[in-house]
């Protein structure tokens, strides 16, 4: 089934296959997170108790959400090894005490105060539930922060200097950590997160809305959703084209890619909207473009020159087709979302908000397409900073471990079938439940605890949460 | 032998994998054992009994592993393509096995799917640690700094043995662990499996320690040589002493001694590794300090790992204290 692919495709599949599903659950549940934190906020001071309903319903599913998250992600720390030996040699001294921390601190807040804030109300009092509450939200942004500086200390390395046994060695901590391109990366990623929840939580208020629209927790939770929608997405696009000119400014070639432009523009670059790219002819066949407007966008100037991947040498040059179509879909979700913002502040404005079904069944329809966006941005960027793993420093062909293609396609394989399997099953378990209105008293089929991750000794004490029996 | 970052280092890592083969040992044991539970109750209670506390268990190694990766690299980079197979068969099975603990719950259909998966995950993971304990025991070949074997190279008689050994090991302390959480039909099981358990046990160290000298000279050096044998000696000798403690606590209906005593055959086992493999990091020859990451690296790691360590012991034992004493079936856990 997979014969014929060289040992470094089949790891770059496998990677790539195993951190899109890993960076969902992520996605996700930074969000929900933080949108757990404002909902028990919201209800110890208004002491209304749709938050109280709603902050039940979405702890359980992001429970589980979380818990898949966190089993994907071990296996992404164990990959770097048996996959990318050469680059765990090399960059490890940079990279792994910053993955280590990340494990010691976010495993560390979250295994003390997961289980609390899911069962623990009752047991140690609403102002420390309020507080872990928080911790929680804390813990997984502290954990983007570590994770997003690795990543983007290996499209933007810094604070280093290469050792004699061709280690990159740590030279300045605070320059590895706050690399040229982290700030950018981590805003765009955590603004990405909880647009994300925000369009899920609203499809899912949208859909019990369509169901029964006078279902206080589905108002209240699509109006929260809404507003998150109408103010981050702005924001979002904002943050997105900071970050665009960043990479202009360390990655050029990534840029180059993402526009289309096989060719340098002396006199002023078109924006590209559509087309299709040849490869073969090294030209956007059927394109659809705006003279000029690529060059006001990155360079504020109508004529500014901006060079092409023709500047690049063969070798060095990301494939260009993956990169321009994922942009593409993630800047076109982008303004769907903000579409949908814009909606829904004019239906809010006309008192329609709730009685809208349109808006209602195209909240629905947008409910997954923050991941969907997610994977785009993520795609646009990994597959743009090829043919490195190191930006200009260490390529991917020189990153791969010694291992034969049999057994990388074997475990690829194993990953697929077990990933599919499993994460479907949780995946079911969470529609199914999102199906079910708020106040549903038993979401789950035998309502237990749940923790994939963490001790959680303060969800235990709670002997009426009971699995099975 | 110089004190420094990387043998602090070295100590911290085997601590963490020691503390993780203690924690996580007990709780794929039940899983092991989770078939021969008699009922559905008695099922329910075992997965029950590590429920509050496998997932901080099973941190440890993910703080092994990536703790390898921080400031052992090389040594990461190395042994990771060697035990290729077994590493993504444990990672694999330990997914299944994991989620099982919460799927299982979710569903009337599927639980006997998620079932196997908890026995079949256990059996594997362990199976699978046992086997890379043994391929690094053989050695692993290496060149310019990267593993240069086969892709299954681990697989010999011995690490098959060793695999076997840490299966049976960890029943072994999935039924005193329950021999010490339960009461009742499913405890005077416990200690009948406990007793044959604890001699398979005993008998599979015994035939890894005598197999383990011969697999490098330096082994065998470092063991028979005097007078450095000498302290070497005492290693054998806590050994019998636990194993009299083991069967004495069984025999006496003692509810922790049997628990502890086995617990205290692998702290014994390590140790003894720990002596065959001194001061390499990957036998046969790459050394901590080879192997070890710029101090640089050392020390900022170390920062964190002193603060954030200590606080993770400290939950981990809340943990376990709030969860003492007996299991209440009654009371179906939790």
């Amino acid at each position: 089934m997979l014969d014929g692919f060289s040992a470094e495709t089949l790891a770059r599949m496998q990677f790539a296959f195993t951190v899109s599903f890993h960076i969902i659950f992520p996605a996700f549940s930074i969000g929900l997170a933080s949108f757990l934190a404002v909902l028990n906020g919201m209800w110890l001071w208004t002491r209304d108790r749709t938050y109280l309903t709603l902050f039940d319903y979405w702890k359980k599913i992001f429970a589980v959400a979380f818990g898949m998250g966190v089993v994907s992600g071990i296996v992404m720390s164990y990959q770097f090894g048996t996959n990318w030996s050469v680059f765990s040699d090399k960059a490890g001294p940079v990279v792994g005490p910053l993955m280590a921390y990340e494990v010691l601190s976010a495993f560390f807040l979250e295994a003390g105060f997961l289980g609390i804030m899911l069962f623990g109300r009752d047991r140690v009092g609403e102002k420390l539930h309020m507080f872990a509450t928080g911790m929680v939200a804390f813990g997984t942004l502290l954990s983007a922060t570590w994770i997003l500086s690795v990543n983007s200390w290996m499209h933007t390395p810094a604070g280093y200097s290469v050792n004699d046994v061709g280690q990159f060695a740590p030279e300045d901590w605070w320059a590895i950590v706050f690399n040229p391109s982290f700030p950018y990366r981590l805003i765009h990623m955590v603004l990405a997160a909880y647009l994300t929840t925000a369009l899920v939580v609203g499809g899912v208020g949208a859909i019990h809305l369509l169901r029964d629209r006078t279902d206080p927790e589905a108002r209240r939770m699509f109006s929260m959703a809404m507003w998150m929608a109408a103010l981050v997405t702005p924001l979002q696009i904002f943050a997105g084209d900071l970050h665009g000119l960043n990479t202009l400014e360390y990655q050029p070639a990534k840029v180059m890619a993402m526009e289309g432009h096989y060719v340098s523009y002396p006199d002023g670059a078109p924006l590209i909207l559509f087309g299709i790219p040849n490869p073969d002819e090294k030209r956007i066949d059927y394109a659809v473009q705006i003279p000029y407007a690529s060059s006001l966008i990155l360079k504020h100037r109508l004529d500014a020159p901006l060079d092409g991947l023709d500047t690049i040498p063969d070798d060095e040059e990301p494939p260009l087709a993956i990169v321009f179509y994922s942009f593409r879909i993630m800047v076109g979700l982008g303004f769907a979302m903000l579409g949908l913002g814009g909606w829904s502040l004019w239906a809010r404005w006309r008192g329609q908000l709730f009685e809208t079904r349109w808006l209602h069944r195209a909240a629905v329809l947008m409910g997954p397409t923050g991941f969907v966006a997610v994977l785009a941005g993520w795609i646009t960027t990994e597959v743009g900073r090829q043919p490195y793993t190191v930006y200009g420093l260490l390529r991917t062909g020189d990153s791969l471990a010694p291992i034969d293609a049999p057994a990388v396609a074997a475990s690829l394989i194993a990953f697929i079938i077990v990933y599919f399997f499993i994460f479907g099953a949780g995946t079911f378990y969470i529609l199914r439940m999102m199906n079910k209105r708020p106040a549903t008293p038993k979401l789950g089929l035998r309502d237990g605890p749940i923790r994939t991750a963490g001790v959680t000794p303060a969800s235990q004490i709670e002997r009426d949460v009971v699995p099975g029996k | 032998m110089p004190f420094d970052l990387a043998f602090i280092w070295a100590g911290l890592i085997a601590f963490a994998v020691l503390t993780y083969v203690i924690l996580d040992g007990f709780d794929l044991g039940l899983g092991i054992l989770f078939p021969f539970g008699r009922s559905d109750g008695d099922r329910d209670l075992m997965m029950n009994s590590v429920a509050p506390v496998w997932d901080g268990n099973e941190t440890w190694l993910v703080l092994g592993g990536g703790g390898l990766f921080a400031v052992f690299p090389l040594a990461y980079a190395v042994v990771m393509p060697a035990l290729y197979m077994p590493i993504t068969l444990m990672l694999l099975a330990l997914v299944f096995r994991g989620v099982s603990f919460e799927y299982r719950w979710r569903t009337k259909r599927w639980k006997g799917v998620w079932d196997i998966a908890f026995f079949s995950g256990s059996v594997i993971a362990a199976f699978a640690q046992g086997i890379a304990l043994g391929a690094l025991v053989q050695g692993i070949e290496v060149t310019d700094r990267a593993y240069a074997g086969g892709w299954f190279d681990w697989l010999t008689p011995f690490s098959i043995l060793t695999g076997l050994s840490v299966v049976v090991g960890y029943a072994l302390l999935g039924a005193t662990w329950l021999v010490y959480k339960t009461a009742g039909d499913i405890q005077v099981q416990m200690r009948r499996y406990a007793r044959w358990l604890g001699s398979g046990t005993i008998g599979l160290i015994g035939v890894v320690s005598i197999m383990t000298p011969f697999q490098d000279a330096v082994y065998f050096e470092r063991w028979f040589n005097l007078p450095g044998s000498l302290w070497t000696m005492l290693v054998p000798l806590v050994m019998l002493a636990l194993i009299w403690a083991f069967f004495t606590g069984l025999k006496d209906q003692k509810d922790l001694q049997p628990f502890l005593s086995a617990l205290g055959f692998f702290v014994v086992s390590f140790i003894g590794i720990g002596i065959s493999f001194y001061p390499m990091m990957v036998p046969p020859t790459l050394t901590i300090w080879e192997a070890a990451a710029p101090d640089e690296s050392l020390a900022f790691t170390l920062v964190g790992a002193v603060v954030l360590v200590p606080m993770i012991l400290g939950y981990t034992a809340y943990a376990y204290w709030v969860f003492r004493g007996k299991m209440d079936p009654s009371e179906g856990y939790h």
